[in-house]
């Protein structure tokens, strides 16, 4: 058996513990808010918190998350800056398919979270890892300025 | 997209209509909502009203992004007299009633929900608001013409009311008016206004229902190993060190490959990678890209199917001041939506259910009933939200996968590719070669244009009763120009490479985009002219052309002077309906384009919702920006050599230029906005760069080096 703490709840799992987070929390757990789309780092689809820090879950063995706080889309909410980004995305109505905007969330919660008012090469540097296929960027950049009350350029 | 008329598959709808069909007339649903003590009524096959006022309008167009799940229902809504933001909303079974008039099919595609639903879905509005109102009328014992809706509530002569949800029941007895007198635009209240989407906040919270998230009581997790190359078979395989690892519940051959079914995914695919498998590569195994091009050049030899002759090219090349040949190249692409393919079926012995992401919900039908030997009506379909889709959802691969190992073992499945199987199992867009040749007179003004075009046809292997005398009508989108020159010859010649190829976003407008943008640029450079002015004094005859490209070079500031070391570019088209123009600013650094601004001018009709319209400009310069820097699938040895987002790129925040856009407010009939954007931004920016540089890029992705 496993023991991890996700959004503040602690879960225990019977898996092989190189088994990455990511199916841990979709398959184990049932928590499929964070979304699978490289499986290899690249697209950052997957992105949750570790002790607050974004990660790939699709790269992150389960093992490595054992003692420290898992923070995912369905409990960022439950966090201040979270919370004000997701309501950041809701007023500039960022989501098209919706599939990536999970991890982008919680990328732009951490970036927010070590960078309080971020200029946009800041957002830029820090969302590059996360892929929009239906390219939102201009509204995740807008989204991310609003939750600051930052302006863009 | 043009209209799609297949006998043999309009048959089978009518089959498949069957359980749709219940609906259309059933008063009320039987199934899970008649365990809640809520009664409900369904007017219509658009409308469910339940006894407790919810009010849930079906959406029978698949959500990949595109709005449609805002913009159909604000349609219903509008003439329904409901309160928008209260519906809810859910994804139509396959049925009759909702084919896609424009299509033949229940399929999202082309661009067509908004144009398809456009009157019919108001039409259905109103029907329903006149039958509740009739309903509360005859309670009332008096005329509907002194009853009011508005807000879900029927109001009467001294202000008796009565909700929808009391006036359902009886109002779904009523006959639907045959004619039922629509809104004039002037007293739209949703229509036209830009509007939050109601399916937001389940995507920014995590409990938006993909595909890949469907859950079953009893579910196994499926990966698939399918042969490297596209078309192989299986000759044998040793599944002996796959079914001992953990999890492991079956090894099954199914016709694409061979499918290890576990109790997680991970363990299914740990398990996949040890599956020991020897491959018949079939006839693709040495297809190369440079094949596939020396193919489609040897194909320019063939004559080519004739799509427009107008006065006598040849004569005019002949007397012509100036003549200007080029040869345009496009590679094939991918899909690559970022939920990956999956799909989960349930077969049992008398019934399926099949759950997932699908574009094209009755060919799934088709396909399931073919499998599975079950009648339609036995088979069940439910459509998730889409991870987006761009095309890749209309075929049906992966859902007959799930399908046939779901039948196989007997329990509920969900098949789930890798990234790379989806990468290396797509069906790309079609790889193509233009030829042009344009000739000027003295003044400049071109007096001839030839084009011939080469490239496989995605409409022979899905559509094939389509492609009539050798032409595929979605191989020759805008491949007439809007210009006005006097002798003209095009034509195409329709060239298999042997890999397969699939619709994607725009389809062939962006083929054909890229080349006649790119061309009449070089045309407007041999004749000394500004590409904008050039362009303009030509569309004497096409007024919605000339103003979206007046429209954008007045934005864009077109002639005033740009920094040094930075360009603009144009280009024009028309897709679906809608008219666009767009100029970029690009700069070159380290042998790099960057595309620094895109003023687009759009012309599309009247709008439903200008947020989700605006939201699909955005999203095609991406996509564009995406293609003609990035896209490009290879193959050696019948092997895509392109396998994760570190070989086949796509792009991101830093590379994301400013994006103006300026919309016409027009009266003309809605135009499609999910797909012709991004083919206006290869000729704009290669139009950019030449004006930057002197240098013509004619083969995409752009490369300078």
């Amino acid at each position: 058996m496993i023991s991890l703490t996700v959004n503040g709840k602690a879960r225990q799992v019977n898996v092989d513990p190189n088994t990455p987070l990511l199916w841990v929390l979709r398959d184990t757990l049932g928590m499929t808010g964070t979304k699978f789309g490289c499986g290899a780092q690249l697209c950052g689809a997957c992105t949750v918190h570790l002790n607050g820090q974004p990660v790939r879950a699709c790269g992150t063995p389960v093992s490595a998350a054992v003692g420290k706080k898992v923070t995912t889309i369905e409990g960022v909410g439950a966090t201040p800056v979270g919370k004000k980004v997701q309501a950041a995305w809701n007023e500039i109505d960022v989501p098209q398919c919706g599939y990536c905007q999970p991890g982008q969330i919680m990328t732009a919660t951490a970036l927010l979270n070590s960078n309080a008012k971020p200029s946009d090469a800041d957002i830029d540097n820090a969302m590059a890892g996360n892929i929009c296929r239906c390219g939102t960027y201009p509204r995740i950049k807008a989204a991310v300025h609003k939750a600051a009350g930052t302006k863009g350029a | 997209m043009t209209t799609l008329k297949n006998p043999s598959r309009r048959n089978f709808l009518k089959s498949g209509a069957v359980a749709g069909g219940a609906l259309v007339i059933g008063v009320q649903i039987p199934h899970a909502l008649a365990k809640a003590a809520v009664k409900t009524s369904m007017p219509n096959a658009w409308i469910r009203i339940g006894s407790d006022n919810s009010v849930t309008i079906l959406v029978a167009r698949s959500e990949m992004g595109q709005g449609v799940v805002m913009a159909l229902p604000t349609l219903v809504a509008e003439e329904l007299e409901v309160d928008l933001k209260k519906i809810k909303v859910d994804f139509a079974p396959p049925g009759e009633v909702y084919i896609n008039g424009m299509l033949g099919g229940q399929i999202t595609g082309g661009s067509t929900s908004v144009r398809d639903g456009w009157d019919k879905l108001r039409i259905a509005g109103a029907q329903a608001r006149i039958m509740l109102t009739e309903a509360a009328a005859q309670q009332w014992k008096t005329d509907a013409s002194k009853c009011t809706a508005k807000d879900g509530v029927v109001t009467g002569p001294g202000g008796k009311k009565a909700t929808y949800g009391q006036l359902a029941e009886a109002a779904s007895k009523l006959t639907p008016p045959k004619e039922p007198k629509l809104k004039d635009p002037s007293q739209f209240r949703y229509v036209g206004k830009s509007l939050k989407r109601l399916d937001s906040a389940s995507k920014i919270n995590g409990t938006c229902e993909f595909g890949i998230d469907v859950k079953l009581p009893g579910m196994k997790y499926a990966a698939l190993a399918q042969c490297p190359v596209l078309g192989g078979k299986v000759t044998s395989f040793d599944a002996s060190a796959a079914k001992s690892m953990p999890g492991v519940r079956n090894v099954v051959q199914i016709t694409d490959g061979v499918a290890v079914v576990a109790d997680s995914w991970w363990q299914a695919k740990q398990a996949r990678d040890a599956l020991k498998i020897t491959w018949d590569e079939g006839p693709n195994k040495s297809l190369t890209t440079e094949g596939v091009f020396k193919g489609l050049a040897g194909a320019m030899a063939k004559p080519a199917a004739s799509i427009k002759q107008q006065g006598n090219v040849a004569e005019a090349m002949k007397t012509a001041a100036k003549k200007v040949e080029a040869t345009y190249e496009m590679p094939f692409l991918s899909h690559s939506p970022l939920e990956p393919m999956n799909f989960t079926a349930d077969v049992r012995k008398d019934s399926a259910l099949l759950i997932g992401s699908i574009q094209f919900q009755q060919m799934a039908l088709g396909m399931a009933a073919g499998i599975t030997g079950l009648k339609p009506e036995k088979i069940t379909i439910k459509t998730t939200y889409l991870g987006g889709g761009f095309g890749r959802r209309i075929d049906l691969d992966y859902m007959a996968q799930a399908v046939e190992i779901s039948k196989a073992i007997g329990a509920p499945v969900k098949l789930l590719w890798t990234r790379e199987d989806d990468l290396t199992h797509d069906f790309y867009r079609p790889a193509s070669l233009t030829q042009m040749q344009g000739g000027l007179d003295a003044s400049g003004k071109p007096v001839a244009l030839s084009l011939k075009m080469s490239s496989p046809s995605v409409t022979a292997r899905l559509f094939p009763p389509l492609v009539k005398d050798g032409v595929d009508p979605l191989m020759t989108e805008a491949i007439l120009v809007p210009y006005d020159i006097a002798n003209q010859s095009v034509g195409t010649v329709i060239h298999d490479t042997g890999l397969r190829v699939g619709y994607l976003r725009s389809v062939s407008h962006a083929l054909n985009v890229f080349a006649n943008e790119s061309f009449i640029d070089e045309l407007a450079v041999a004749a000394g002219k500004d590409p904008y002015e050039y362009r303009l004094a030509l569309l004497d005859k096409q007024p919605r052309f000339a103003n979206v490209l007046k429209l954008a070079a007045e934005k864009a500031g077109w002639g005033k002077p740009l920094p040094s070391g930075t360009a603009r570019g144009i280009a024009l088209m028309e897709g679906y309906d809608t008219y666009m123009a767009q100029v970029v600013e690009v700069s070159i650094a380290n042998s790099a384009i960057k595309v620094h601004r895109v003023v687009c001018a759009v012309d599309l009709g009247r709008m439903v919702n200008p947020n989700i319209v605006e939201q699909q400009i955005e999203s095609n310069i991406v996509f564009g920006l995406t293609a003609l820097l990035y896209g490009n699938i290879t193959l050696k040895d019948g092997r895509v050599q392109e396998t994760n987002f570190d070989k086949y790129k796509l792009l991101r925040m830093p590379e994301t230029p400013k994006i103006e856009m300026h919309i016409v407010q027009s009266t003309e009939k809605p135009g499609g906005i999910g797909e012709p954007g991004m083919a206006l931004l290869p000729p704009a920016v290669a139009n950019a760069v030449f004006a930057l540089n002197g240098k013509r890029l004619r083969k995409m992705p752009f490369t300078l080096a």
